[in-house]
């Protein structure tokens, strides 16, 4: 074969055709495209998932008061007890605990000025700014001391400094929390969107002591009570195991007999994001098939043009033939048309897929990821559909015989 | 042309030449044992009425085709003893090919249409484009090269087709009903340069029904079923 010629003859088939040669490359163009979209949005995806995973800290157990009610069993429901701050530095005193959060969460009026916003106030301990990997953009935290006197101090988050504040500095100024006025000490930096899809910005922080004596109020039956611990485990401990051992110090502290159930659940929040992100995955790789399809079935669109096109073209074949071309030719001719083809809209479904991915990350608000690789892959695959789809019919336009393809009309 | 042409060593030789074609369940025989020589530069009419075989015995001379049986050398290649490229190579290099439709690429230039045999050539061409240009303008096409088949002229269609069969060189042109689509004044001007080539030693081939455009030939062949029943050389 004369590969030259093969080429020169299948592109100027091509160019000279351009109506037969789009619709010919459409289908492999929709399906590469759906592949590439469908790609960098589960990439995309992926990405996110590890980052939040990052950002919540992968070492963290959380433990709520509670019965567990997987498996519908629900002895033990009626005791929600809280915890209390002495569970809190029980806990703390173990080696595997770098730190151990204590949080009171409620839903909170807050005032400036004019302005007044719903959001969520967390009395928390000093640890939840470790735990939860916090830092302020401006002002600062507040100190251990700071919370076990109950200074009436606040830490906001980004969402509740632009929309009290607009452009004026917080720091230093009063705000009003269900009509107790706190001193605003810190922003914390920015962190987004969270893995649920709240806005972790809309948030105070405040100490505990101040949260319980003054706001939230305080649990009657236990005191000092804490609703969520945040623990932090030192890195190499296996996580299992010091979930276990958390188990057995609350059991014997809030006093259940054995054979009792829990009263309370110890988590890890990583877990669960990993099984959603595994979710995700199949998700991703569900639509990465039916991609693959439509690309095979755009192959066969290209296989189908082709066999019209052969026909449509018997008589040229026939010249071609007449003229001296040999069978190897005539096969590499359209072999390479269709490879073109393949390819040529490969490339343009590929730059459409990641336009169409970038287009719904922008509408979406959902992350894409472009990855080089998977364009190859994908220009890769269009190729193979070609040379797969493209060898029968050139396979039939070089076993023509010259003198009926030239009587042919 | 003198008369010796023919007592020179033949360039097309069939010896006994049959062709059987099989139609459903009954044989055709297209050719009946013919014996024929063509001698270099001599221009030859093939006639006959259609289903005579004249049009089987061209497909045969121009390498499209290997006969059922006997003899046929072409240029001293015997071919029932060729693969189906050698037979490709022998059109390229030894046979052009002039048809009734013209059979032109429509969407190609002129000159993309003459370049054709030249690219599918195994001799190493240096030059395809000055060889194309110089064959359109041996036809009297050298204005109008980059013109597409639709934007010329049926006469000047078919001079490009002969520019086409002249682009290797080659021993033979076969000549299909090569004015059968053209009206008298446009034929008369094909037809002259066909006798033309033929001087300069090309053995011109043309399978026609027409009386006075096979009158252009020194010889005339006649066909019918399948058997060569008259062969007639024009006194000079």
């Amino acid at each position: 074969m004369k590969i030259k010629v093969a080429f020169q003859s299948a592109l100027e088939s091509l160019i000279t055709n351009p109506l037969r040669s789009f619709l010919t490359m459409l289908g492999i163009m929709i399906g590469v495209a759906s592949v590439m979209a469908m790609m960098a949005i589960s990439e995309g995806a992926a990405q996110q998932v590890d980052a939040q995973i990052s950002a919540l800290g992968a070492n963290n157990l959380t433990i709520r008061p509670g019965a567990d009610r997987r498996g519908g069993r629900s002895s033990g429901a009626a005791s929600a007890t809280p915890f209390t701050d002495k569970i809190v530095e029980r806990l703390k005193q173990e080696s595997f605990a770098v730190a151990v959060s204590a949080t009171n969460r409620g839903s909170v009026t807050v005032v400036s000025g004019q302005q007044n916003w719903q959001t969520s106030l967390y009395g928390v301990n000093t640890d939840y700014f470790i735990t939860q990997a916090w830092q302020t953009t401006e002002g600062r935290l507040f100190d251990e001391g700071e919370e076990k006197s109950g200074r009436a101090y606040a830490v906001i988050g980004q969402t509740i400094a632009d929309t009290l504040f607009e452009g004026t500095n917080p720091i230093g100024q009063r705000i009003r929390v269900n009509n107790v006025p706190l001193e605003v000490i810190g922003i914390l930096e920015k962190k987004g969107q969270s893995n649920f899809g709240g806005d972790r910005d809309d948030i105070i922080l405040i100490p505990i002591s101040t949260a319980r004596n003054r706001i939230l109020g305080a649990d009657p039956t236990t005191g000092k009570h804490v609703s969520t611990m945040e623990v932090s485990v030192t890195d190499n401990y296996d996580m299992a195991l010091v979930q276990s051992q958390i188990e057995d110090i609350l059991r014997d502290l809030r006093r259940i007999s054995p054979g009792d159930a829990d009263d309370f659940r110890v988590f890890n929040i990583a877990d669960f994001i990993r099984a959603r992100s595994s979710t995700q995955a199949t998700f991703g790789i569900l639509l990465a098939f039916t991609a693959a399809v439509s690309l095979i079935v755009g192959g066969v669109g290209v296989m189908n043009i082709m066999l019209v096109s052969v026909t449509e073209r018997t008589r040229e074949i026939g010249l071609r033939m007449a003229l001296g071309a040999r069978k190897a030719d005539i096969l590499g001719q359209f072999l390479i048309e269709a490879i073109a083809l393949c390819f040529l809209g490969g490339l343009i479904g590929s730059v459409l897929g990641i336009g169409a991915a970038k287009l719904a990350a922008n509408l979406g608000d959902f992350p894409v990821n472009v990855s080089m690789s998977i364009a190859l892959i994908a220009l890769g695959a269009s190729v193979a559909v070609g040379l797969f789809f493209g060898y029968f019919p050139a396979r039939r336009a070089a076993k023509l015989n010259p003198i009926e393809a030239l009587r042919h009309d | 042309m003198p008369d010796l042409a023919h007592k020179k060593k033949p360039i097309i030789q069939c010896r006994n030449v049959t062709k059987t074609y099989v139609v459903g369940d009954h044989e055709v025989h297209a050719l009946r044992g013919v014996d024929i020589d063509f001698y270099a530069g001599e221009m030859t009419a093939i006639m006959g009425p259609s289903g005579s075989g004249k049009s089987t015995l061209m497909n045969l001379i121009g390498a499209l085709d290997t006969p059922t049986s006997g003899s046929l050398l072409i240029n001293g290649e015997e071919l029932s003893a060729l693969s189906s490229d050698q037979l490709a190579d022998i059109r390229n290099e030894t046979i052009g090919f002039v048809f009734q439709q013209f059979n032109l690429l429509g969407r190609a230039s002129a000159l993309t249409n003459v370049k054709l045999p030249l690219r599918y050539s195994r001799k190493h061409i240096t030059d395809i484009h000055d060889r194309a240009e110089e064959c359109l303008k041996m036809v009297g096409l050298g204005e109008r090269m980059d013109h597409k088949p639709m934007q010329l002229s049926g006469g000047q269609q078919q001079r490009v087709a002969i520019a086409r069969a002249l682009a290797c060189s080659p021993a033979v042109i076969l000549a299909d009903e090569p004015t059968g689509a053209l009206d008298t004044k446009t034929s008369i001007e094909i037809m002259e340069l066909l006798v033309n080539l033929g001087k300069q030693g090309i053995t011109v081939i043309l399978v026609t029904h027409e009386q006075d455009v096979a009158d252009y030939a020194h010889r005339q062949l006649r066909f019918r079923d399948g058997q060569l029943v008259s062969d007639e050389r024009r006194s000079s």
